[in-house]
């Protein structure tokens, strides 16, 4: 087979686990190298994932057409209750409104579309042309928000200004707006806000329910199942547990600084992050040991049912081995303790957004042998996948393609999913869709395995 | 109607770039290059992903703030180079977004300049750039723009060949596959442009292809203009935009417009095309693909006569399809695109010359939202068209026949077919069935014959 080359510019973002050797820092944080074809989205995408969930919200689109048809009923993300979020509004801007300007349009549109739907509050996402036409969407959004008395928050997510890390802070700036402009009373003192859980199939739902059964409120889940009332009142709450920390972190030090509430990073994929995540917030009240009580109570029940069915999974699926791929690195680390009580090992482990810290961890977790990339690209990752001979890839929609292409199995583990994969029910899904998967008889016609030619 | 309407609401239409994206990918050992953020280019390979299930790299020269600032000239140069050391393609398919085209820049000078630079061992890819702004047009008008241009880019005078050009619109894999089997049928050389019917619908591999394999060649491209003549199938495309046009002007290669042959009629026109240009007749395959229409005609009139039904998706698409309804006694109530030519009424009324009479109602320019109220009013039996039709069809209790692109909730999209007489029997078979489904799910009695 051809060598396939790593580019120049980013050799330093691409690193294998090799024992008695010093290496240096993986380099990430940057923006992706022109022309490399990378796996990231942009800011846009970054504050669209992060705030898409909030269901009685307008989200309008202020940019020419791609940008809201690209994100329409995009995300797995479900909601209870109102549904506007999964509808798409554009400005459509046009090249008369490029040479004018497109506030004029903005505002009819705002009001037009706030008098239609009734909306709660307004996000206003700015796509790369904004930026360089110069609408004054500050001074838009104040007059709307004036004349129909709901809060209008642009969201600076020009595509250009950044990565999709700052599409997050954007994000997360414009929720800062609305949080501390609701009630809080009436929350009780054990009570969280979930940050970075998105209600992907219902996983916020699961996750609330767990720790309502240890007695703790969950005041604000950002953004699953969202709405702007429970945002207003989030200032309430005594923790922040921060659950996709790479698009969460910033809200959850901003709000330490400003109403002095403290915050734990957590995981819900796997049996143990899971458990810890539960166990981590008890400690937190440990003021009232009956939470504590009901959190062990809740994980051995749980376990006790899960693991014998993991069993079936593990017989299958031991010395098989797994690519992983997705956004954030914190994920990284659940999947792979999730994969090896599964019995799988994990020979490439990449992010899109990790920081200097993440794969510091990573290399610490990884067995030897592993491959840590950041930002990656559809050639290294398939060169990886063959050259390790992995069984499994676990990516998003991009990556499925690459996987099957080659002969390899895939699980979905992206914003697009509607299967799941949190909690302990999550990890049962998981694993039951990683054999799936693996072991299809299909594969025995790849190229990779013969072909049975 | 009712209310002032300012924003696009579920549009019916993607951006520009996505077309040329797509039609670039129909150039063997080309990979498609976005002149613009990041952001554009992941998003539309998602996009293409779910419908094409394959894999699909498009390049983005990544803009920053100071790219904004100062020019994408120094990002498309560096992501030119990086592309070439990585993918080693002949071609590479430039396409603007609308932050490149809104800062102005000189895209045509730019690559001159880099084309001047030292090569360094790796052979310099021809690299063909087509304007795509997402602020005009819709997807099909980056199509068509990539078209156009990979046509200028590559195509060469010279003595004409025994040979046509065959610009077939943004159809589906299994239609370009059909359209060639045709052609070879006819024993008449071509040049397909785009063809992506491998590229965006093949086999598995046993190692990794940077691009993969299949497209149109670039040396094929080059023969365009030696041709006797272009079947270009729109009803819609100005000169101005064709490649079919482009050859005319320039090289006096004739240019036959067709509608997308969609129904017999259609079918029949194209056919006559062939063998008038081939002096054969039409294989006899055909004819019996034909015959076998027919049959099913009658056999299944009674189900789908006068059903009303909503048709949308891209102008041509439209138009094609709703002359295929007419022919079989369907009510097209509504024909609606999110493109806006100014000539959809028009070409329509080519087609169906008492639009206004049998109650056809032509909008362009719409959105979903639009189609949902026209919907509520004309309370037709099935819609037509692309899966995004799925919200209003779930929430109207309306059915929703799927066909073009996108379709995201469906498998095997690339794989349906529109054109020919194959491509008419397969429609209406589903057509058929579609009525049939309604009626016995809605019977009491639960026939098993229908």
């Amino acid at each position: 087979m051809e060598q396939i080359g790593i580019l120049e510019g980013r050799q330093r973002q691409v690193f294998e686990k090799k024992k008695g050797t010093t290496q240096a820092d993986i380099a990430c944080d940057t923006s992706s190298l022109s022309g490399s074809v990378s796996q990231r989205a942009c800011v846009f995408c970054g504050s669209r994932v992060v705030l898409y969930p909030v269901a009685d919200a307008l989200h309008l689109v202020h940019g020419p057409i791609g940008c809201a048809a690209y994100t329409w009923d995009i995300r797995g993300a479900v909601s209870s209750g109102p549904e506007l979020h999964r509808l798409s509004f554009s400005t459509d801007l046009q090249e008369i409104d490029v040479i004018y300007g497109g506030e004029k349009k903005l505002y009819a549109s705002l009001i037009e579309l706030i008098d239609k739907y009734k909306p709660k509050a307004a996000f206003i996402y700015s796509t790369c042309i904004v930026g360089l036409i110069g609408d004054d969407i500050e001074a838009v959004s104040r007059k709307v928000a004036k004349e129909t008395g709901i809060p209008v928050l642009p969201v600076h997510s020009e595509g250009f200004k950044g990565t999709k890390k700052d599409g997050y802070k954007a994000a997360c700036h414009a929720l800062m707006k609305l949080i501390g402009t609701g009630s809080t009373e009436g929350i009780s003192k054990q009570s969280i806000n979930i940050l970075g859980e998105f209600n992907l199939a219902g996983e916020a739902w699961m996750i609330k329910d767990y720790y309502k059964k240890m007695g703790v409120e969950v005041v604000a889940t950002l953004t699953g199942d969202g709405r702007i009332d429970a945002v207003r009142r989030a200032h309430g709450a005594s923790l922040n547990v921060v659950q996709c920390s790479g698009s969460m972190t910033s809200l959850a030090k901003e709000m330490q600084e400003k109403y002095g509430i403290p915050f734990i990073r957590v995981s819900y994929f796997g049996i143990e992050d899971m458990s810890k995540s539960l166990y981590d917030v008890a400690t937190f009240f440990s003021l009232r040991p009956e939470i504590m009580e009901a959190a062990k109570a809740i994980v051995r029940e749980e376990v006790t049912t899960l693991y014998p069915q993991l069993q079936k999974f593990k017989k299958a699926l031991t010395g098989k081995k797994a690519a992983i791929y997705v956004g954030g690195a914190f994920k990284t680390f659940s999947l792979i303790k999730a994969l090896r009580s599964i019995g799988m090992s994990v020979v490439l482990a990449g992010s899109q957004t990790g920081n200097q810290d993440d794969y510091a961890r990573l290399k610490e977790m990884c067995d030897e042998g592993t491959i840590i990339v950041d930002d990656s690209n559809p050639v290294e990752l398939s060169k990886f996948i063959l050259e390790k001979e992995a069984d499994l890839l676990i990516g998003g929609v991009k990556e499925r393609p690459i996987a099957f292409k080659l002969g390899v199995g895939f699980c979905d583990h992206n914003h697009e999913r509607k299967i799941p994969l949190a909690g302990f029910e999550g990890m049962y899904n998981f694993a039951l869709e990683v054999y799936q998967s693996v072991m299809s008889p299909v594969w025995q016609f790849a190229p990779r395995k013969g072909g049975l030619k | 109607m009712k209310h002032a309407k300012t924003a696009t609401q579920n549009a019916c239409k993607l951006c520009n770039p996505l077309g040329a994206c797509l039609a670039f990918r129909g150039i063997e050992n080309c990979v498609p290059f976005l002149h613009g953020s990041q952001g554009c280019a992941t998003y539309i390979r998602r996009y293409l992903i779910s419908h094409y299930k394959e894999p699909i790299d498009i390049a983005s020269s990544n803009f920053h703030e100071e790219t904004a600032v100062f020019g994408g000239s120094h990002n498309l140069q560096v992501g030119l180079k990086n592309v070439t050391q990585q993918y080693k393609p002949e071609v590479i398919g430039i396409a603007t977004t609308c932050l490149s085209e809104t800062i102005g820049d000189d895209v045509e000078g730019i690559l001159r300049e880099y084309r001047k630079q030292p090569k360094n061992g790796t052979p310099m890819p021809i690299l063909i750039h087509a304007s795509t702004p997402s602020y005009q047009g819709s997807h099909i008008d980056g199509f068509h723009a990539a078209v156009r241009s990979s046509v200028k880019a590559l195509a060469e005078k010279g003595a004409t060949e025994n040979l046509v050009n065959i610009f077939p619109n943004m159809v589906s894999p299994a239609d370009l596959r059909y359209l060639k089997e045709i052609l070879g049928d006819f024993r008449l050389p071509y040049m397909m442009l785009p063809d992506y019917s491998q590229t965006m619908d093949g086999g598995p591999w046993g190692e990794y292809h940077r691009i993969p394999p299949g497209g149109t060649p670039a040396r094929a491209i080059a023969s365009a203009g030696r041709a006797t003549g272009s079947i270009e199938f729109s009803s819609t495309l100005e000169s101005s935009k064709s490649a079919a046009a482009w050859l005319e002007e320039s090289f006096g290669v004739k240019r036959y417009q067709l509608p997308l042959p969609i129904g017999i009629k259609a079918s029949d026109n194209f056919f006559a095309l062939l063998e008038r240009l081939t002096e054969r007749a039409t294989p006899e395959k055909y004819e019996d693909e034909r015959r076998r229409l027919v049959d099913a005609y009658a056999d299944g009139h009674k189900y789908v006569f006068e059903k009303k039904v909503i048709i949308y998706g891209e102008e041509d698409l439209v138009i094609a399809m709703t002359a295929f309804l007419s022919e079989i006694g369907m009510t097209p109530v509504l024909c609606a695109s999110g493109g806006k030519s100014g000539t959809l009424r028009k070409r329509l009324e080519e087609k169906v010359p008492d639009l206004d009479e049998k109650g056809i109602k032509v909008r362009e320019g719409v959105d979903f939202v639009d189609i949902e109220d026209e919907a509520q009013l004309l309370k037709p039996d099935f819609l037509i068209g692309n899966s995004k039709g799925f919200t209003l069809s779930r929430k109207n209790s309306i059915p929703l026949l799927r066909i073009g692109f996108p379709i995201h909730d469906r498998f095997g999209g690339q794989r349906v077919h529109h054109l020919g007489y194959r491509g008419t029997q397969e429609l209406f078979d589903r057509i058929v069935n579609t009525v049939i489904e309604q009626r016995q799910n809605a019977s009491s009695i639960g026939y098993t014959y229908m």
